[in-house]
């Protein structure tokens, strides 16, 4: 056990399992970085540095770098899963999935299902996401919903260090295609991390915090904001459970509902555009099963249904924040039924 | 390339199979009891057949909606095929895949593909797969004229040549993508194309099962021994419209009357296997026979086999959840 950032725990899941499997490989543009080049070699490690190292010890066979053609090696890694290898291929930023999503969608996520059970595709998309390093509209969107309205993807959001390590583990091991989404704003948050390998499943929530006055539902960077909203409140003598499902497909339905009958009071937080996301899906979900037990409505914290801006005042705003979460958490407590 | 007599006897069967196959769904689809979208391969079967002899089930395929020729080519299961196509349970997929996304691993074959270019990144993988695992083995996406146009088709060529992957591409031209011409949808020159990616080429024609045989061992061959990728522009006809049901008005007048006349790949082979004496024409004949009984009690079994059950929606779509 150490001090490790997120970065360290995701290349450590990978390095773990690399030296597990054979068939595990890695592949995406720059995961080595400077292949051709005349200068340095393994120079990147990805955008985050994620994968460096990686090169050197399990060589060019395993670690391949690709040219930018995202349709052709997330579609080769789809190719390969279900030919007998066990890829991670790394898709630089969740917003690039527009140039590749066929093979995704329509291929890797069905091939199960229409070939009638006979085809096992154990592929893993690790990409970035979500907003807060000025990168505007098109590298910073929490595009997650759409992964989880497709039926065949298992879809991850790893809400810190220990978290990355356990869940990307999970998702070498997982026969199914799973898109693992890391938060960019992540990488560098640090706590203790496990130095040998481990697991967490998936569809099992974790509860951050636990309370009897309100229910906090929030996904991936929004856990840590939720955590300090439940912490400042607890000073007021306010008590909050705080949910991180950890994987949206499958998602933990009781964990939610269990906490929702105890305290009647909902907030979800999720950074994903506010139509058709993780925040709607889950106050539908307790309005069908838990609306008995609700003492306020539910409230949603997501950004505006605008594109990421750039300017930092811009997306400072748009980002939920916790003063956001903490003001609708004291909104669920006044309200009166 | 010598072929023996077996092999040439496989040749036949398989390339008489399909056209039957596809001449008897085209009945059956006209009857009405056939459900979805179907897509004919009447007319290509010496590309199917003539690539997939130089395959083991070690090698793997990507094919396109117009699969059912590369599925019989790649060894499928004749009777399964029917019944998949008839929606049972009993089915290659069991009923979940139909016509446009057959398929079956344990042959090599990685689907049929409702989305047009779907399959060259498919086939990268399976290539890399092979190259990773250095089983000897090597990947094959067919690609229609319409699909060479496709960013992911392009895309895998390069990438199969920077990969140095065993893979070919077969650009299966049959001169339509759908109702468009190739000679208007297609810029430039299928071998010109390939070259610029640094892919050997060969055009063969696709209505002469040696011509394409011999080519494709050429571009297997060298992608087993590590020579990298290649491609293969066949050009043949489809004797059958884009899909059943649509009514070919985009074709000329006589046009398939004209092709089946005078470019028909099976009377070809039958001509010359049997003029040469490789052949003889009793052997050709018991083939005839043989598949027509196949066919026929594969419709026969297909349209009682067991249908699946509503609780079968449900399965199939993740190993655990």
């Amino acid at each position: 056990m150490s001090r490790k950032t997120y970065r360290q725990a995701v290349s450590e899941a990978l390095r773990h399992e690399m030296r597990r499997d054979l068939r595990v490989v890695i592949m995406g543009e720059d995961v080595s970085g400077g292949l051709g080049a005349p200068g340095e070699q393994d120079a990147w490690g990805g955008p985050q540095g994620v994968t460096k190292g990686l090169m050197p010890e399990f060589g060019r066979g395993r670690v391949l770098d690709t040219p930018i053609s995202e349709s052709a090696f997330i579609g080769a890694a789809a190719g390969a899963a279900a030919t007998g290898l066990r890829p991670v291929a790394e898709l630089m930023f969740v917003d690039f999935m527009g140039v590749c999503f066929d093979q995704i969608f329509n291929q890797a996520a069905k091939f199960r299902y229409m070939f009638g059970g006979r085809a096992v595709t154990p592929l893993v998309i690790r990409t970035q996401y979500g907003a807060g390093l000025r990168a505007a509209s098109q590298h910073s969107q929490s595009l997650y919903p759409i992964f989880t309205h497709i039926p065949g993807l298992k879809v991850v959001l790893p809400s810190s260090a220990y978290e990355a390590k356990g869940l990307l583990i999970q998702a070498i091991r997982d026969d199914d295609p799973v898109v693992f989404f890391e938060h960019k704003a992540l990488y560098d948050d640090e706590e203790e991390v496990p130095d040998e390998a481990y697991t967490i499943p998936f569809g099992e929530a974790n509860l951050t915090r636990e309370g009897s006055d309100a229910t906090i539902v929030a996904f991936g960077r929004m856990v840590k904001f939720a955590n300090q909203v439940a912490d400042s409140l607890e000073q007021d003598g306010i008590g909050c459970t705080v949910i991180d499902p950890r994987t949206t497909s499958p998602l933990d339905s009781d964990a939610i509902l269990d906490s929702v009958a105890e305290t009647g009071r909902l907030v979800v937080v999720d950074e994903a555009s506010p139509r058709c996301n993780m925040a709607t899906d889950i106050a539908a979900l307790v309005a069908e099963h838990a609306f008995g037990a609700l003492k306020a409505p539910v409230r949603m914290i997501t950004p505006p249904h605008t594109p990421v801006p750039f300017a930092p005042e811009l997306e400072d705003a748009y980002i939920p924040s916790p003063a956001r979460i903490e003001e609708a958490v004291r909104g669920v407590l006044a309200a009166k039924r | 390339m010598q072929l023996s007599r077996d092999q040439l006897l496989r040749a036949y069967r398989d390339m008489a199979t399909i056209r039957a196959f596809e001449e008897r769904v085209h009945v059956e689809f006209a009857a009405g009891v056939l459900p979805g979208f179907v897509h004919l391969y009447a007319g290509e079967e010496a590309s199917a057949v003539g690539v997939c002899m130089n395959l083991g089930d070690g090698d793997v395929i990507a094919s396109t909606h117009r699969g059912h020729g590369h599925c019989i080519a790649k060894g499928c299961d004749v009777k399964a095929m029917m019944k998949e196509l008839y929606g049972s349970v009993e089915g290659l997929c069991r009923g979940k895949g139909g016509s446009m996304h057959i398929a079956d691993l344990s042959r090599g074959m990685l689907g049929a593909n409702g989305i047009v270019g779907g399959g060259p990144p498919l086939i990268c993988g399976a290539a890399l797969s092979a190259k990773v695992m250095k089983t000897g083995g090597v990947a094959v996406a067919f690609v229609g004229d319409g699909g060479s146009n496709q960013g992911t088709t392009l895309e895998s060529f390069n990438l199969a040549r920077v990969w140095e992957l065993p893979a070919v591409f077969v650009i299966e031209d049959n001169g339509y993508a759908e109702s468009t011409a190739s000679s208007w949808a297609v810029g430039g020159d299928q071998l010109k194309r390939a070259e610029g990616f640094g892919l050997p080429a060969r055009r063969v024609d696709g209505h002469d099962f040696f011509d394409v045989h011999d080519a494709a061992g050429e571009a297997i061959t060298r992608a087993r021994s590590g020579g990298g990728p290649s491609l293969l522009h066949v050009v043949l006809d489809r004797y059958y419209s884009h899909f059943e049901g649509d009514a070919g008005t985009y074709r000329g007048p006589g046009e398939v009357d004209r092709l089946r006349a005078e470019k028909d790949c099976l009377k070809r082979f039958r001509k010359r296997v049997i003029e040469s004496a490789l052949l003889g024409k009793d052997q050709v004949d018991t083939i005839d026979r043989e598949v027509a009984a196949l066919i026929e009690t594969s419709v026969r079994e297909a349209r009682t086999a067991a249908k699946p059950s509503a609780a079968d929606v449900l399965t199939d779509v993740y190993l655990s959840y």
